[in-house]
């Protein structure tokens, strides 16, 4: 994303964004983390739609994603001002007005959620609906500065797409999609506890009560653990299920044995070590857990795509 | 010196405008695309234009209105 509002400030007032300022404003990182997951829950569902329906109800959940990332800029921009990670956003780079990120928020809101429910179905428009609600006002407004279990209740909104895929296309909520969301619901916590061993300096200057913070780096190595631990047995009960076969059981099998490995090497080391080495086990647990989320979906996917050859699936 | 200097806020905007308007464009090419979709299919769509609905009719006593009946009491 082009950062072409960052000079000139003096000249330039802050509705004079590009659009680009805009499509930053929506997260795209985090929409195309939605886009991936929303698609594999609508491809990987026994109701086929039509490819146009589809791709508007992809570019719908993808639209509420970035509404509710808007909403959530709104309302963090004095955090994120703060914090090195997110100083450079729209917002507190003076590039776009808190009130112009509400109004976006909340337009992008009504039209996601209304066209979603006019192009496919009405419960994921309904589904879409409280996702928003639960990333912008549980989390955002309510837990994130509340409690250090912010990013595990939290993380529940990052874990809805795949459901209001699936939904979008059944019409319905089964054991697959609560199973997909379960998946990404448990694997936000040590992935963003992982970050935050990390990026300790920033969470602590904002404030914001990270489990970093409030119990302890000790502690916060504990959970990643038992997270990690508690996570496994969901991704394996996944590949188990009507979306998942063998070949989604290897997958699972592989990469929980060694997220679990990276997990207990975590739980080993102590602050002086982690330090000693500029927390590289830290930095590489975080990096795989993005390639883990990435292949269990794909492992789906490929199941879904191998099983009119008779290949995927059980 | 050229009487027209294009200023950064300028490019700014009109990359502002430039999106929003593509934006737009794939907005009614999206719906007119999905209403193309529906009305193919024609599912949860009734063809009564200026006529009778069957299914508004009260049930007669002792039994439903039927197809016919409605057909019948709308001619």
């Amino acid at each position: 994303m082009s950062d072409i509002g960052a000079f000139d400030r003096g000249t330039a007032a802050p509705q004079d964004a590009g659009f680009g300022d805009y499509v930053q404003l929506l997260k795209p990182r985090v929409m195309s983390l939605v886009v991936f997951t929303a698609l594999v829950g609508l491809l990987v569902a026994p109701v086929q739609l039509h490819p146009v329906e589809a791709f508007a109800a992809i570019l719908f959940i993808a639209l509420g994603g970035g509404a509710s990332g808007a909403l959530n800029m709104w309302w963090d921009s004095d955090i994120d001002a703060v914090m090195n990670r997110t100083k450079g956003r729209p917002i507190p780079s003076g590039r776009i007005e808190r009130g112009e990120a509400l109004a976006l928020g909340l337009a992008l809101s009504g039209i996601s959620v209304v066209m979603l429910a006019l192009a496919t179905n009405i419960a994921a428009g309904a589904l879409l609906a409280f996702t928003i609600f639960f990333y912008a006002v549980v989390y955002s407004v309510w837990l994130k500065r509340s409690t250090p279990q912010n990013i595990v209740i939290g993380g529940a909104a990052g874990a809805f797409p795949p459901m209001i895929g699936w939904v979008a296309a059944t019409g319905h909520v089964s054991l697959e999609a609560v199973l997909m969301f379960a998946l990404i619901f448990m694997w936000t916590p040590p992935h963003f506890w992982a970050l935050a061993l990390f990026m300790k300096e920033d969470y602590h200057k904002a404030g914001v009560p990270m489990l970093t913070v409030t119990h302890g780096r000790k502690s916060t190595r504990t959970h990643i653990l038992v997270y990690t631990l508690l996570l496994a047995p969901v991704a394996i009960g996944a590949a188990l299920t009507q979306i998942g076969g063998p070949l989604t059981l290897a997958v699972a099998l592989a990469l929980n044995a060694w997220f679990v490995i990276g997990a207990f090497r975590i739980r080993a080391r102590s602050e002086d070590q982690a330090i000693a080495d500029s927390y590289a086990i830290e930095k590489a647990f975080f990096r795989f857990s993005l390639v883990y989320l990435f292949l269990h979906f794909a492992a789906f996917l490929a199941e879904a795509a191998l099983r009119p050859y008779g290949l995927g699936g059980w | 010196m050229a009487l027209h200097v294009t200023h950064e806020l300028h490019k700014r905007r009109f990359s502002r405008n430039l999106g929003l308007g593509l934006v737009l464009a794939g907005m009614v090419v999206l719906v007119f695309a999905l209403t193309v979709v529906k009305v193919k299919r024609g599912d949860d769509m009734q063809g009564y234009d200026h006529t009778l609905r069957p299914e508004l009719l009260p049930a007669e006593e002792g039994g439903a209105a039927t197809p016919a009946a409605a057909s019948e009491a709308g001619q």
